[in-house]
């Protein structure tokens, strides 16, 4: 219906367009991976010979251990943070009406805009004025601080399509409010907030101006890389980065099939009882 | 969750009060409670609280930072705005100059990209939209260091494409890498999606009946785009634009991998002053301005856009 102030052309036009821009957007991942599969220490195109060994490299060093442990200790404390705080605070931006809303709502979207190296050397700034050693610890809070914002806006979205009257109508039939919260806010609530934690997780994950500034001694994968990329290239870069790459769209498509299931049960359901 | 039927009351109530004891001392206290118990503040007071923590708290730190003597670690050592004489005597001006321009650049580039791609997701291609949205959301997780060392690897001489171009056309395009063009695109790439995805929510706000009237009543294409989209459109794109203007405004990582030493963006600079060069009151001095500039953008166009209407489509 909506496609049909478009001619056939323009179609084909915005097809090749959009996959133009595809193959832009996923042209340096390829090249990463392809990095990763060549046998030479230097990388080369065409490759002349193939081999897997830098991967046997990655998953036996006890290096790369640590800085795996440290990047999904940091992204998992985040996620768990973030989404508790980001569900009560979309609350407040978009369910319910008071004084000072609108002020709440702007401020909050200030440290999304913000310069993230700026903001990880104010934050060092501020350890170091407060006597707070650096660690990993530091980081989730530095991440926090831009991930609370973005999180908050994600389920917000979801909020706004939510309406009052339904616990409103649970209430009059008698649940109490835990109830209430249990059995319609959050069912309701859930995609948004699903949807808030997973990109908690990932932009975390894959976070490096913050880190760089507020992990101290401790390292997360992409902050590693940058070292090695920008001194002491080894070809665990691009097999490590690969590895980076491929952890994300997986869990990504995860979500995605269970998004997909979820609602497919849903809709099965609601036929079968209507 | 019962918690607005309460509020409501305790606003009905405490407008009666307010009626009756206005001239009384400490109204402002009992309102200020008043507030706080409202659900609004309440659900949104933890969040409030660590970004007064973690933003607020900084920024105020940087501010009073930029203030003291260059070279110098504590704030006891009295103020003096010799660190902003500095910057503007010494040149500063063309790190400000090269981010303002290059985000400029970026933010054209963008719209000219991400146009046709939104107005193909959202009009066109409506069913396949939330599966192109997820193969253009997956590049955003994977940290942005890791990409542009793949855009490094595809230009560098013997890289991908110019390997490819050797190969196959038999040309020499191996000086791509370490220029002002591949900054610009290592910039375009990055902020994509801020600026498509604002695109997508303020192109989803154009009702199709309104174009289809349009159309019925003789508008062109041209015209359909300057009279109806582009107007309607027009809070998203504001929001995509003011988003990559201002990340690419504070852009680091772009300009060192991408563009070699060609070019030094103003976010160099401070972090340089804050860790090679060991000045912090400089460093401040730098981010207190970019903040300054960035920071009045923000607000002129924030304030003319309504954020309801918008995220809620109402």
């Amino acid at each position: 219906m909506s496609a049909m102030s478009t001619s056939r052309p323009m179609k084909w036009l915005l097809a090749v367009w959009i996959g133009t821009v595809l193959v832009f957007l996923y042209l340096p991942m390829a090249a990463i991976a392809l990095a990763s599969f060549s046998r030479q220490r230097y990388f080369r195109f065409p490759i002349p010979r193939f081999d897997t060994r830098w991967y046997e490299d990655a998953f036996t060093s006890l290096s790369v251990r640590d800085l795996l442990w440290t990047s999904l200790t940091v992204a998992a404390i985040v996620t768990v943070i973030s989404v508790v705080l980001a569900f009560l605070g979309a609350l407040a931006f978009a369910r319910y009406d008071w004084k000072g809303r609108s002020v709440y709502q702007k401020l909050l979207l200030l440290p999304i805009f913000f310069p993230q190296a700026v903001l990880g050397l104010a934050l060092l700034l501020w350890y170091s004025a407060l006597g707070i050693p650096t660690s990993w610890m530091t980081a989730v809070f530095a991440h926090l601080v831009w991930i609370l914002p973005i999180a908050t806006l994600v389920i917000s979205i979801q909020v706004y399509g939510f309406n009052p009257a339904w616990e409103e109508a649970a209430r009059d039939l008698g649940a109490s409010r835990w109830q209430v919260f249990r059995e319609v806010t959050l069912p309701i609530l859930w995609p948004g907030i699903f949807s808030g934690a997973l990109f908690s997780f990932l932009l975390s994950w894959g976070n490096f101006p913050l880190s760089l500034f507020t992990t101290g001694a401790d390292s997360t994968i992409p902050e590693w890389l940058y070292s090695k990329m920008v001194s002491g290239y080894t070809p665990l870069v691009p097999t490590l980065g690969t590895l980076t790459v491929v952890g994300a769209a997986l869990l990504l498509l995860g979500a995605y099939t269970v998004i997909m299931l979820v609602r497919r049960s849903r809709q099965a359901r609601a036929t079968a009882e209507g | 969750m019962a918690l607005d039927t309460d509020a409501r009351s305790l606003e009905s109530e405490l407008e009666d009060s307010g009626h009756a004891r206005r001239a009384q001392a400490g109204g402002a206290a009992a309102r200020l409670g008043a507030w706080v118990k409202q659900p609004g503040p309440l659900l949104g007071g933890p969040l409030m609280l660590f970004l007064a923590l973690g933003f607020v708290g900084p920024l105020l730190l940087v501010a009073a930072f930029s203030l003291i003597p260059p070279k110098t670690f504590d704030l006891s050592g009295g103020w003096t705005t010799q660190n902003y004489v500095d910057i503007v005597t010494e040149s500063y001006w063309i790190s400000f100059a090269w981010s303002f321009g290059l985000a400029a650049v970026t933010v054209v580039c963008l719209l000219a990209v991400c146009y046709p791609l939104a107005y193909a997701m959202t009009k066109v291609f409506g069913r396949a939209a939330s599966l192109l949205t997820l193969l253009l959301v997956i590049p955003l997780f994977v940290s942005e260091n890791i990409r542009l060392f793949g855009w490094v690897l595809s230009l560098v001489k013997g890289g991908v494409l110019p390997g490819a171009a050797d190969l196959w056309l038999g040309i020499d395009i191996s000086g791509l890498l370490y220029t002002v063009p591949a900054i610009v695109l290592g910039l375009v790439y990055v902020y994509l999606p801020f600026m498509l995805f604002p695109m997508v929510l303020g192109l989803s706000m154009v009702p199709d009946r309104l174009r289809e009237a349009a159309i019925d009543l003789g508008a062109s294409r041209w015209q359909l785009f300057r009279e109806v989209e582009l107007p309607l459109a027009m809070p998203g794109i504001l929001i995509g634009c003011l988003l990559t203007f201002i990340l690419a405004l504070g852009s680091l990582a772009e300009s060192k991998i991408l563009g070699g030493s060609v070019v030094v963006m103003i976010a160099d600079d401070i972090e340089s002053a804050f860790t090679f060069a060991q000045n912090w009151p400089k460093g401040a001095a730098l981010s207190v301005l970019l903040m300054v500039l960035a920071g009045g953008l923000i607000f002129a166009v924030l304030s003319r856009l309504d954020l309801d209407k918008i995220l809620g489509r109402g």
